[in-house]
């Protein structure tokens, strides 16, 4: 189970203070899919960030599985089942696909048949993918695919992925939320998606609607997605009001 | 094993050439400390000691199919320097992969340096991989230099592909090549080096895109690290209709300083050649991205590096 108290994060510039997360509290019981979603800047991946250690809370606690993870690293916290898919991955001269899936796997050397399954799942066929470096000569899609598909391999307890449909076509889309659904349907992870998708919401146990810092809303897809539909927790313009 | 051979020499060879125990298959001249510790010919590969300067002259019979051909050079001598004259004659249409490569293990005080000018001169049509590793270690304070001289000419049709290495504890490197490619004949050039310490490396290549049809290609990647030195100038000059392509990457790390002068030179307009330099650290966000699969972020750097070398 993943428990987040109070956790804020503030960064301050030119002696100004920025309350990004102002004080979030959020449980989310094992097996567990939930999509953050919200408008813009509303904070949804500063939450992912801060829960992964890509960022350091200014206040508050994260703990997983029972244990306080707030002092450990970005390492440890990997090392304890935690993995986070970037909405912009990186990209890396002279690593190849192959070898990425088998650092993500933990595996000194992943069996050619485990890559090529990984990525089956994303949408990529492996004998066209496998040996190729994971530089600027992949497409953004095909770079956001292979990142879906080194989270798939460390099997992780956590998954937070950050808009993993970002960038990827139509027709792969529908194989990523089929494997999303076949992985929710083991639950053997809790997942995180950071997502606007009708169709990843469509999957969701429960949505959490992150807007200015805070979680404005919370509860069932079925419940909370038509009301964010109809416009009554869009975030009003100013000028408008 | 060969008996003219103790560890340490076996040692050196693997790292610079992959030869377990001393041995390699196809034909073999292993120079140790200036003499001759072992050499075997084929049917393809003929390999004669020069007579008017120290090195050898290495046959390649026209036609030859997937000839091999190691030539290694050791020195674990301190103080032991020496300019060494290869040249490599490779008979039309043959292919051949030949292996190099320097290892110096120096204990003492005294300066050990190998300089080796290697000249190939490669007929219509053959198909050449040459690949040199330059390697050193060795606790004393003795210097551990090579200056590699590498000229190539290619007729008509021929193809070089040229990997160069320096693995690690090379104190300081002068290294010059040259290759001009005749009508439809094709080089690609990859060059790795690493330095730390106070190392100091210099690379001055230059490829002559001579022939309508030409095509060459330098790839260069390079991580200096500590307070090593490096500096490159690649150069490809277009004389005809041709394809030329330089790309140099270069990580920088610590207090390091690298120079990377790429240079291209059309002497026709129908020549077309670009090229690409970059200088930078270790890209933050690929850390995160390996830490977030596990690595320590010295883990990390090292995977970066190595898969940037590789």
């Amino acid at each position: 189970m993943l428990e987040l108290r109070h956790l804020q994060y503030s960064v301050t510039e030119n002696a100004e203070t920025n309350d990004i997360i102002k004080d979030v509290s959020l449980t989310v019981p094992d097996g567990q899919l939930l999509v953050l979603t919200g408008p813009n800047g509303g904070g949804k991946t500063t939450l992912a960030k801060l829960i992964m250690g890509l960022l350091t809370p200014t206040a508050g606690q994260i703990l997983w599985n029972g244990a306080d993870v707030t002092a450990l690293d970005l390492t440890q916290r990997a090392r304890l089942g935690i993995s986070y898919g970037f909405q912009q991955p990186p990209r890396f001269k002279g690593i190849k696909v192959g070898d990425l899936l088998s650092i993500a796997s933990g595996k000194k050397l992943l069996r050619r048949t485990e890559a090529c399954a990984l990525l089956t799942q994303v949408g990529l066929c492996a004998a066209d993918y496998i040996d190729r470096d994971v530089d600027t000569s992949l497409s953004g899609g095909e770079v956001k695919r292979i990142e879906i598909a080194t989270i798939l391999a460390r099997e992780s307890g956590l998954m937070i992925l950050d808009e993993p449909e970002a960038g990827i076509d139509l027709w792969s889309f529908n194989k990523l939320t089929e494997t999303f659904s076949a992985l929710h349907a083991k639950r053997d992870a809790t997942m995180i998606i950071i997502s606007h998708q009708e169709r990843i919401i469509a999957l969701a146990d429960e949505i959490a609607v992150v807007d200015h810092g805070v979680i404005t809303r919370r509860g069932a897809a079925a419940e909370v997605y038509p009301a964010i539909v109809s416009g009554a927790y869009n975030t009003a313009c100013p000028a408008r009001q | 094993m060969n008996e003219a051979l103790n560890s340490i020499d076996t040692a050196l060879l693997e790292q610079i050439a992959d030869m377990k125990g001393g041995q390699a298959p196809g034909a073999v001249n292993i120079r140790k400390d200036s003499g001759c510790a072992s050499r075997i010919t084929t049917d393809d590969v003929d390999i004669r000691s020069k007579t008017d300067k120290p090195g050898i002259d290495i046959f390649i019979r026209a036609g030859a199919r997937k000839a091999v051909c190691h030539i290694p050079v050791i020195i674990t001598r301190s103080g032991l320097t020496e300019t060494v004259y290869n040249d490599f004659y490779i008979g039309e249409g043959a292919e051949c992969t030949i292996i190099a490569g320097c290892g110096i293990h120096n204990c003492g005080e005294d300066e050990s340096r190998h300089d080796g000018v290697h000249t190939f001169h490669i007929e219509k049509g053959a198909r050449v991989t040459y690949v040199e590793k330059h390697y050193g270690e060795g606790d004393g304070g003795g210097k551990k230099n090579m200056n590699p001289q590498t000229v190539a000419y290619l007729a008509e049709g021929a193809f070089l592909k040229m990997d160069t290495s320096q693995i690690k504890g090379i104190d300081s490197t002068k290294r010059d090549t040259r290759i001009v490619c005749g009508p439809g004949a094709e080089t690609v050039v990859t060059e790795r080096l690493q330095t730390h310490g106070e190392q100091v490396a210099e690379s001055n290549m230059e490829i002559v895109l001579d022939g309508d049809g030409a095509r060459g290609r330098v790839i260069s990647r390079s991580v200096a690290q500590e307070r090593s030195r490096q500096v490159f100038y690649p150069k490809m000059t277009g004389n005809a209709k041709c394809f030329g392509h330089v790309q140099c990457d270069s990580i920088i790390m610590d207090d390091a300083r690298i120079s990377s002068i790429p240079a291209i030179v059309a002497n026709s307009t129908e020549a077309e050649l670009i090229h690409e330099a970059a200088i930078g650290k270790i890209a933050g966000d690929q850390l995160l991205k390996l830490q977030t699969l596990g690595l320590t972020r010295e883990e990390a750097e090292e995977r970066i590096l190595k898969g940037f070398l590789a």
